[in-house]
């Protein structure tokens, strides 16, 4: 194996003019990587607008049209289903706020382009959100198969109620009342998010984060997840959405400044460091000085950098080196510790060690 | 070259090494095991496929079967399925290996290969004309499929029916065909020729044996065909084989339900399913007789024939 395969998704997204190049085995890799990254999609979409698609060889083209076809149905399905979502909470009387890629469907930005979904995210006022749960229930969503320690947890000290699913389309909602728990290092302030939030062309009282906002919460939440498993994508969510909000001329400073505002500079220094270090993202060097007192100290930049260069990797075999179950586990310790404080970590962690795994009823296969 | 080109030494110690790569249908796979079943499985079973070296540079499924790491291989030995480092299944029993790696290929199948129209369905071919075979399990479809396919009928598939989104037409996809309990046995008896492995037992399926596809339909795997039939199989002892027309509109229903990604295609799905239901005559078909139920099938393809 030749010592570039390892980036070869990345690379493919910097320069995906290398194609043209590319041997099978080349095809071979990057289409498990792809795969394995869920980008698979975003990729053919990526490889048409450079209009490459002819250069896809034969025996690898119908990866690329069957996940564009799996992402087409996904966005079909979600501009759907947040006018279900809507319709069950006509009678909020706060606002609904969708985030992350439900947000780029519903906002019609470029991130949503072959982008795959796991679950639609909306953000109430927390004083809602009981009249919020109610109301989705009504509507057929329910609290998914979750022990009662994890609902507990939830509820207790987690930023979202447990995951609600819709007892027919089986399809999964997160109710939010912030970006972060309750518990952790930073407290953005859910209120000053909501006082910016743009209302949706088309889908009356829908609305998302502003601009800077959205990529501040892409950011927080991807350097504030213990598992990461699609690092990568989520870093292609933030090029789109940096490529797209770079187009306004004084976005750079209203975006270093809402940074310092909401407390999430620590976060935004991280995305764009590894955001220019994979996918070559065109970011002012003013914006990157102006965020160095952001930074850590160089011994923990330099143990970031171990961890997220491994963990942010496509989650394929071909992209792990000796160190990268270590940085998993240390992105996991990480997460956990950002989130919540040492009296509650232990005997979570515990809990989750020895408790969790032997459940009383055993689940179905 | 073929699989059974290879000695069986040879077979073995390539596919718990790098592993082999395999051609099916439309598909290539690259295939990895240390457990010695499943180099018997292939050999036996696979004998006429297409192999290549491992190093054979693209393909399209990367899988494995081996034992889990875990620390229960002391106690009871396990096998696990693995896609390219993904595991969809909890492991099985080592004796289900075979069984295991059927399952997951049909898994990689139907939940990746969205540039067809995927119905649960067996599907069989005579005179270019293909009848699609979707039924509940414990109707006897796979018994009536291997019955067929034993007498002349060329096999496309036993259990997913691959339907271009291009074309409109059935792409085959060849394998060894599934069969279960009584089945094993009614098969035995019906052509003492046909070569069943090795059975695995207490399956969640119950009691499963594969049938060896026949030569001539691995042969022509390449070859699509056109839909001819749409017929819902059960079987029922005592009944005389019986061909009862059914509504095109109610069978176009059945096999959208029956379809493993007919809403992910969405429009697509609807264009490619009313396509086919239009050059498709729709039956229900009730056979209690193995014999009788292929003689009333060779009838139906001589009179599309004249």
């Amino acid at each position: 194996m030749k010592s570039t395969s390892r980036d070869l998704l990345a690379c493919t997204l910097r320069s995906p003019d290398a194609i043209s190049r590319f041997s099978s085995s080349e095809w071979d890799i990057l289409v498990r990587q792809a795969r394995a990254a869920g980008l698979l999609a975003r990729l053919a979409h990526h490889f048409h607008q450079h209009g490459l698609t002819a250069t896809i060889p034969d025996v690898a083209r119908w990866h690329f049209d069957a996940a564009k076809t799996l992402a087409d149905k996904q966005r079909t399905a979600v501009c759907w289903e947040l006018q279900q979502i809507r319709a069950a909470l006509a009678d909020l009387d706060g606002p609904l706020i969708v985030l992350k890629g439900a947000a780029y469907v519903a906002a019609g930005l470029p991130a949503a382009e072959g982008r795959l979904f796991n679950d639609i995210d909306i953000l109430v006022p927390r004083e809602y959100l009981p009249q919020a749960e109610s109301s989705l229930m009504l509507a057929g969503w329910h609290a998914t198969g979750l022990s009662e320690y994890d609902k507990r947890y939830y509820r207790r000290w987690m930023h979202e109620i447990p995951p609600m699913q819709h007892i027919q389309r089986e399809t999964v909602i997160d109710v939010h009342h912030a970006i972060l728990p309750d518990t952790a290092r930073y407290h953005p302030d859910s209120a000053k998010l909501r006082s910016r939030a743009v209302a949706v062309e088309g889908l009356p009282g829908v609305h998302v984060l502003a601009a800077e906002d959205r990529i501040l919460h892409s950011a927080t939440h991807l350097f504030h997840d213990g598992e990461l498993p699609h690092g990568l994508r989520d870093l292609t969510d933030l090029d789109l959405l940096l490529r797209d909000a770079a187009v306004d001329h004084d976005f750079w400073p209203r975006l270093a400044a809402r940074a310092g505002e909401l407390q999430l500079s620590r976060p935004l220094f991280y995305a764009l460091r590894y955001l220019r270090y994979f996918l070559d993202t065109p970011i002012p060097a003013g914006m990157m000085a102006g965020l160095a007192s952001a930074a850590p100290n160089r011994a923990t930049l330099a143990l970031m950098d171990g961890i997220f260069k491994r963990v942010l990797a496509p989650a394929h075999a071909s992209c792990a080196d000796a160190f990268t179950p270590a940085a998993r586990l240390g992105a996991f310790i990480r997460a956990h510790w950002l989130r919540m404080p040492p009296q509650l970590l232990i005997p979570h962690l515990l809990h989750k060690a020895f408790v969790s795994p032997y459940p009383r009823a055993p689940k179905p296969a | 070259m073929k699989l059974l080109q290879l000695p069986p030494a040879e077979l073995r110690r390539q596919l718990a090494g790098a592993g082999i790569w395999l051609r099916t249908g439309p598909f290539s796979l690259k295939l990895q095991s240390r457990i010695p079943r499943v180099a018997e499985g292939l050999a036996e079973l696979y004998g006429q496929f297409e192999v290549r070296s491992a190093h054979e540079a693209f393909a399209d499924f990367h899988v494995s079967v081996n034992p889990p790491t875990n620390l229960r291989r002391w106690l009871r030995p396990q096998v696990s399925f693995s896609f390219d480092g993904m595991r969809p299944f909890k492991p099985l029993p080592r004796d289900q290996a075979f069984p295991m790696l059927e399952w997951g290929l049909n898994w990689c199948v139907s939940t990746q290969a969205h540039h067809f129209l995927i119905i649960h369905a067996a599907v069989v071919e005579k005179n270019g004309l293909a009848a699609i075979l979707p039924a509940p399990p414990g109707s006897g479809k796979s018994t009536l499929t291997a019955g067929l396919v034993l007498s002349g009928w060329r096999l496309l598939s036993d259990e997913l029916t691959l339907i271009s989104r291009k074309t409109g037409l059935i792409q085959p996809l060849p394998r060894p065909v599934s069969l279960k309990n009584q089945s094993i046995e009614v098969i035995r008896q019906f052509d003492p020729n046909a070569y069943i492995n090795r059975a695995s037992h207490d399956t969640i399926k119950g009691t499963v044996a594969h049938m060896r596809p026949p030569r001539d339909s691995v042969l022509r795997q390449h070859e699509p065909a056109r839909p001819g039939w749409v017929i819902f199989p059960q079987w029922q002892a005592g009944a005389p084989a019986t061909l009862s027309p059914r509504s095109q509109a109610q069978t176009f229903m059945f096999l959208a339900q029956n379809a493993f990604n007919y809403s992910q295609l969405g429009v697509d799905g609807f264009r490619v399913g009313t396509a086919l239901i239009d050059q498709a005559e729709c039956y229900d078909f009730r056979y209690g007789q193995l014999r009788e139920a292929v003689a009333a099938f060779d009838r139906l393809a001589e009179r599309r024939l004249s």
